[in-house]
Order: C-alpha cells, then sequence, then structure tokens
C-alpha cells in the first residue's frame, strides 16, 4: 500500500474496547484450581440434589481422561487448569424473586452495559437473565411469561424447581464425554439459562441471556437449556463482555437445543467477549460446544452468531436433524482483528428424511488474524432426500492476515443433494477510494461496505439487535484498513 | 470553478503530468483528449485525490479552496463528482443506501441536518424519473452484475442525486454500445445547467457528439499541447492524433 494511503489509516483511532470496565464487588470464589472437591464444592454452593453431583463427577473422571483437543487450525498456550478460579459470585446473599435485593453495585453494571433489569425501564417485549461471572443476577419479566407456561429460568433454580425437565434433557444433547471442554463444563458449570415452551406456545417475547465475566482469574462456564415442546416457537438472544485484562481467561460453555414436533428455535448470539489488545495480550478464548437436536418431524432449529470479541473463538453450533423433514440452519459472521483468532463453523447431521441444512458462514479478517471455516455436512444412511446448501465467504482486510476454509462432507445416501459455494474477497483501495469519491469518509465506508457483506446473515438477528451487530461490526474493524 | 497551474504529478517516480494548466468557469463542458498513455485519467484521479499519485508541483484552486489540501472526501462534499471509468462493485449494499450514506455525510460536513429518510426517498424517486431509471436499479446491490451501460448510467443517476459543481467524466464512453452512449450522454445533458461546469476525459470524439463541448483541449505526455472549440474534436476524429505528436515533436 502507498504512503499516503497509510497517513490516512493513522488518523483513524482505533475505538477502545467499551465494556472493559470492572465492577468492585466482594466476591466468594472457590479455592483456585480443580480437583473433585472443586466440583463437590460447586454442587454444594447451589444446593444441589445428589443425582446432580453424581452426574458432575461421572462427567469430571470422564475429563480426567481425556486429552485436550489439537486439530484446530491455530496454537495456544497449554491451560493450567489448577490456575482458574472455577467458582466466583458476588458475596450478598441475593433473594431471586426480588430486584430490591440485588447489590445496586450490580445493577449499575448492568445498566453501564445497556442492560436494565428494572422491568419497567426494559424493552418491552424482550425478557432478560442476567449472569455475572457464576451466577445468574436476575430474570425479568418471569411472571408473565409463566402465565403462558413457559418457564424462564437460571438452571440452578429450574434444578431445584422443574427437576423432572433438567434431569430428562441435561446432556442429552450433549454429552458428558462429547468432548473435552463439554465435558470439563459437566463438571463445573456453574450457571446458565434454563427455557421450557410448552405445547402450542408460541413465547410472546425474545428471551435473552447476558453473561458477563468480572472476576480475575476466573473461568465461566454456563449451561443453558432450551427445550421447544410440539408445535412451539421461541427466539432467543445471548449477549457477552468481560473486562479487559491482561491474562487469558476460558469461557467453556455448553449449549443444549432441544426441538419437537413442529417446534422452532431460533437462537441468536453477538458475541463480544474482550478480545484482547492490539498484540494479542489478555483477552477470552471462548471454547463452546452448542449443539441442537431436532428431535420430531418439520422442527426447525436455527443458529445464528455474530462473533466479533474474543482472543479465540472455537466453537461449532450444530443441527442433528432427526425429525422427518426438519430443517438446520446457521447464520454466522466472525470478525477477527489484531491478534484474533476463530475457527467456527457448523455441523449438520442430517438422519431424518427429507431434512433441510442451509449455512451461510461470513468470515471477515483484518490485522494479522487468522479466520477459518470449519463445517461438516453428514448425510446418514436413512436420510433420504436430504438437501444442504452452503455459502461460505470471506472477506480480507490488509494483506497480513488469513482466511481459511475447511469443508467436510460425508454422503451416505444417493438421493441427497448438496451444493457448497465459496468465495475471498478483499476490501480494495478501489472500493474505499470509490466511496471517497463520493464524500464517504473511510470508516463509514468500511461499516457500510462490511455490513454489505454480511447483509443475510444481519437480516436473521432480531430487529432490536440488528441495529446493535451494526454497530459492533463498524467498531470491531476500526483502524483495520491498513 | 476550477484553476489549474502547471500541475505536476508522478507514480512509483514517473512523471504522468508535466505541467497542466486549466481554467474552467461555471456552466462550462472543457473536453480532453488524447492519445492512451497522454495522462488522461491520471489527470482525473490527480483532481479526485487518488493517493497512488505524488503531486510534484503546481496548484489546484477549486472554489476557492486548495483542492490539493483536501482530503479525496472533502472534494466531494465541496461539490466535485468523478465519473469513473470502472465503477467499483459493492456487494449487499443498495443504491439506496450508498446514496443516503453520501449524502447525509456531504450534509453533516456543511453543517446540516441528515436528511429524513422519508425525504430523501421523495427526492430519489424524483429524481429517478427525471433521469428515467429503471425503479429494480436501486434496491440491487450497488454496480454488482450490472452491464457496462448499467454502470456508466448509474454513475450519472448519482450525479445527479449529489448535484455537484463540476463533473469529471473519466472515459465514461468506454465500453458503450451506441444505444448506451446515447442514454448516458442524454443524462448528462439533462445536467447541464449555468452553474454546472464538466471535464468530460474521452479517447474518441464520437461522445462530444452528444455531449458538446464548449473547449477541446488535447493532453500529449502530460501536456495540454492544443486547445480549440468542438470542431477541433471533429479535426481529430478525421486526422488521428499523429499530427498532433509531430507538430510537439517538431516544437522541441
Amino acid at each position: 500500500m502507498s504512503e499516503p494511503e497509510v497517513g490516512i489509516i493513522d488518523q483513524v483511532v482505533t475505538q477502545e474496547y467499551k465494556y472493559g470496565f470492572t465492577t468492585d464487588i466482594e466476591m466468594e470464589t472457590a479455592p483456585m484450581g480443580l480437583s473433585e472437591d472443586t466440583v463437590r464444592f460447586i454442587s454444594a454452593k447451589k444446593n444441589e440434589p445428589e443425582w446432580m453431583l453424581a452426574w458432575r463427577l461421572k462427567a469430571y473422571h470422564h475429563w480426567l481422561s481425556m486429552e485436550e483437543p489439537n486439530w484446530q487450525n491455530f496454537n495456544y498456550p497449554k491451560i493450567n487448569y489448577q490456575e482458574i478460579i472455577f467458582y466466583a459470585a458476588p458475596k450478598q446473599k441475593i433473594q431471586l424473586d426480588s430486584l430490591d435485593q440485588v447489590d445496586p453495585e450490580l445493577l449499575k453494571t448492568f445498566e453501564k452495559l445497556g442492560i436494565s433489569l428494572q422491568e419497567q425501564k426494559r424493552l418491552t417485549g424482550v425478557a432478560v437473565d442476567a449472569v455475572f461471572d457464576s451466577v445468574s443476577i436476575a430474570t425479568t419479566f418471569k411472571e408473565q411469561l409463566k402465565e403462558k407456561g413457559v418457564i424462564f429460568c437460571s438452571i440452578s433454580e429450574a434444578m431445584h424447581d422443574y427437576p423432572e425437565l433438567v434431569k430428562k434433557y441435561i446432556g442429552s444433547v450433549v454429552p458428558q464425554t462429547d468432548n473435552y471442554f463439554a465435558a470439563l463444563n459437566s463438571a463445573v458449570f456453574s450457571d446458565g439459562s434454563f427455557v421450557y415452551i410448552p405445547k402450542g406456545v408460541r413465547c410472546p417475547m425474545e428471551l435473552s441471556t447476558y453473561f458477563r465475566i468480572n472476576a480475575e482469574n476466573t473461568g465461566q462456564f454456563e449451561r443453558t437449556l432450551i427445550i421447544a415442546d410440539d408445535d412451539s416457537y421461541v427466539s432467543y438472544l445471548e449477549g457477552c463482555t468481560a473486562p479487559m485484562r491482561d491474562e487469558h481467561q476460558l469461557h467453556a460453555a455448553v449449549v443444549e437445543l432441544v426441538a419437537h414436533n413442529n417446534a422452532e428455535i431460533k437462537y441468536s448470539t453477538v458475541q463480544n467477549w474482550y478480545p484482547g489488545d492490539k498484540d494479542g495480550k489478555g483477552g477470552i478464548y471462548n471454547f463452546v460446544t452448542k449443539r441442537g437436536i431436532c428431535e420430531g418431524a418439520h422442527a426447525k432449529i436455527s443458529w445464528t452468531q455474530v462473533e466479533t470479541g474474543s482472543a479465540i473463538t472455537w466453537k461449532y453450533p450444530s443441527c442433528i436433524l432427526k425429525g422427518d423433514h426438519s430443517t438446520g440452519e446457521f447464520f454466522s459472521v466472525a470478525v477477527t482483528n489484531n491478534a484474533q483468532i476463530a475457527d467456527t463453523g457448523t455441523k449438520m447431521i442430517h438422519i431424518g428424511k427429507n431434512t433441510k441444512s442451509r449455512i451461510v458462514s461470513k468470515g471477515i479478517s483484518a490485522g494479522k488474524s487468522h479466520n477459518s471455516y470449519r463445517g461438516l455436512v453428514k448425510i446418514n444412511k436413512k436420510a433420504d432426500g436430504a438437501r444442504n446448501y452452503t455459502q461460505c465467504d470471506s472477506m480480507l482486510i490488509g494483506d497480513k492476515c488469513g482466511a481459511h476454509t475447511f469443508p467436510y462432507i460425508e454422503v451416505n445416501n444417493n438421493s441427497a443433494t448438496l451444493e457448497h459455494e465459496a468465495s475471498t474477497s478483499k476490501i480494495g483501495e478501489d472500493q474505499i477510494f470509490y466511496c471517497a469519491q463520493r464524500g464517504i469518509g473511510l470508516e463509514e465506508a468500511i461499516s457500510l461496505i462490511v455490513n454489505g457483506f454480511c447483509k443475510e446473515v444481519l437480516n436473521q438477528l432480531p430487529m432490536e439487535f440488528a441495529v446493535e451487530a451494526q454497530k459492533l461490526l463498524a467498531v470491531s474493524l476500526e483502524g483495520s484498513v491498513g | 470553478m476550477i484553476s489549474i497551474t502547471n500541475l505536476q504529478a508522478s507514480i512509483e517516480g514517473k512523471s504522468i503530468l508535466n505541467g497542466i494548466n486549466l481554467d474552467i468557469k461555471p456552466g462550462e463542458v472543457h473536453a480532453i483528449m488524447g492519445p492512451n498513455g497522454a495522462g488522461k485519467s491520471t489527470l482525473s484521479s490527480v483532481l479526485a485525490g487518488r493517493s497512488d499519485y505524488e503531486i510534484t508541483g503546481g496548484k489546484v484552486e477549486f472554489l476557492g479552496k486548495d483542492l490539493l489540501e483536501l482530503s479525496p472526501e472533502d472534494r466531494a462534499r465541496e461539490g466535485l463528482f468523478l465519473a469513473f471509468q470502472y465503477p467499483v462493485e459493492i456487494p449487499g449494499v443498495s443504491s439506496t443506501n450508498f446514496l443516503k450514506t453520501a449524502i447525509n455525510e456531504k450534509r453533516k460536513y456543511h453543517g446540516l441536518e441528515p436528511m429524513e429518510a422519508t425525504d430523501f426517498l421523495k427526492f430519489m424517486r424524483s429524481k429517478m424519473e427525471e433521469m428515467e431509471m429503471d425503479k429494480s436499479l436501486t434496491s440491487r446491490s450497488l454496480n454488482e452484475g450490472f452491464s457496462g451501460g448499467e454502470k456508466k448510467r448509474n454513475e450519472v443517476f448519482q450525479m445527479a442525486m449529489l448535484e455537484p459543481k463540476l463533473c469529471i467524466m473519466d472515459e465514461t464512453d468506454s465500453g458503450l454500445d451506441i444505444d448506451a452512449l446515447r442514454l448516458v450522454s442524454a443524462g448528462v445533458n439533462k445536467l447541464r445547467n449555468k452553474e454546472r461546469s464538466f471535464l468530460v476525459i474521452t479517447h474518441y470524439q464520437r461522445l462530444l457528439d452528444y455531449i458538446v463541448p464548449d473547449y477541446v483541449h488535447v493532453l500529449y505526455k502530460g501536456r495540454i499541447v492544443k486547445s480549440g472549440d468542438a470542431s477541433l474534436a471533429k479535426e481529430l476524429e478525421v486526422k488521428g492524433y499523429d499530427w498532433i505528436k509531430q507538430e510537439v515533436e517538431a516544437a522541441v
């Protein structure tokens, strides 16, 4: 790139990560490190039933026998699990049924993040579960939802209030032994959201969980379980942020979705964990297992993710299409800047007849980051008439970043139809100059071009969050052209 | 409108413009012609502010301002418009969104509030009617999958929307068949008025049959070597550029 251009770019000030503040609050933590005692500690803290502890311990012992995976397209320093605090909760005993008793410092924290927990101030139409480090702080609109039979609460509460449901479904999509990080999560998960939509109910509002990591040296291990019974519908959104810290923090979550006959679950993620500084110091390791099963006929699960944060994003939200005529969708935007890494994609497992899946992945790499799409489309023997469409586009900004695509296809039934399209493009100086010549400055131009590139995916997000996501994309890429 | 004095520019150490002098008054249409490699497109790029070129001398005054001091986007906001020879595709961005952003950025620069969405759409609709644009053009992604003719017409449509003071047209006729050329020219002629000036850069005379210039200049080896009225273009069409080259060489 020629000299004068660099000059212009130098003038673009990289916006600081907006959510990097910390909350000063007294915490209760588990002793550092991981042992059977840690698992027992967490289970006791949550006053869990015996079966739950047994479940956790099974996971823990299995985890001990496993090895950290190494097939991914990046390296990271070995994680020392004895230097992580697996449980951290604000000290004040929270009465979960009354917001008045939530520590004002916590309310302020969420307020600052744009999440008001005071229901009257909330956007109507969105119910929120707020998770701070290891515990759920509050869930809004619980009562209104209950009238419709919708259960929306923290998973800790669900264990006490709806043990049959939890017992039946937890681990049914992502077993404790599934993979290294899922096993770890199963042993030490501390909280997360639980959703149950009864038969025939269309959930009257968007449900959302906001995850906040605050404490130092901690990991966040939450577990989300969403069940949509026959003929029901729910749209769920999660958002997340963390303070700026110099050390890496591990976030290893598990999300399980179950859609019964003719039910639909729309799961959207706007991930904005702290990405680390421009040299890759600090930032969250976002190693997450997300999977949904279309259990019944004509069920539908749709994943939409906008991934802009984290030092490393490593996850493959997947669909098991078991019910005949069921549908799986995956819409993804992954942005990496500076030293960030993303290795993300999906797995579509076609088991039922006439199952359909659609994958639209948009990767944007800037700085010296690396962005990989990795996806599996598997058509089982009995999946007659299965169809998949995959579209995988990469955009490069600058010439020090990388985009990689690893599509895996396994077809065991001749009646399947698969389409795969891929493209790679560069934000060109020509595009930037064209915009400039029409009076559009550098930042606006990048935002315009990137949002155009991601349009198909952003269109999938609920309205309230689409605007947020657009802004986030622009901010994440500020100062990236050069 | 614009006053170019002894403008010199080079790329990667190679001198392309070797002292351009040109004065354009409001409402005038000037044509720049010349053989390939004479520096025609460089002149348009330098005026628009493309950073690949180094300005090695001279000055350009645009509406009382030092043009060369302004960033490309500020030049545009001041009213300089370049119709590109090769308009760029921007996938996923509709013409509507693009033009709305452009207009509001310009308004911001001039201290005006952004245009209300409904006002903008009304404005756009009236311009589309005036320029006889197909309705589908505006919702399609900018220039993506457009034919050569559609791209050039879209450039002229953007010109109509942004209401510039000086329009530079860089080989707008290249790659156009005769019907498209006629449509594009008709659009440009609609935008001619007493205040607006045009600098039409072309290799061929045929464009100037439709957009009749007040002045014609011949650019050769980075200098304007001959100027005249529209008849000079006709003469070039008949005689080619060789006689001008010979005149110049003889003078040296």
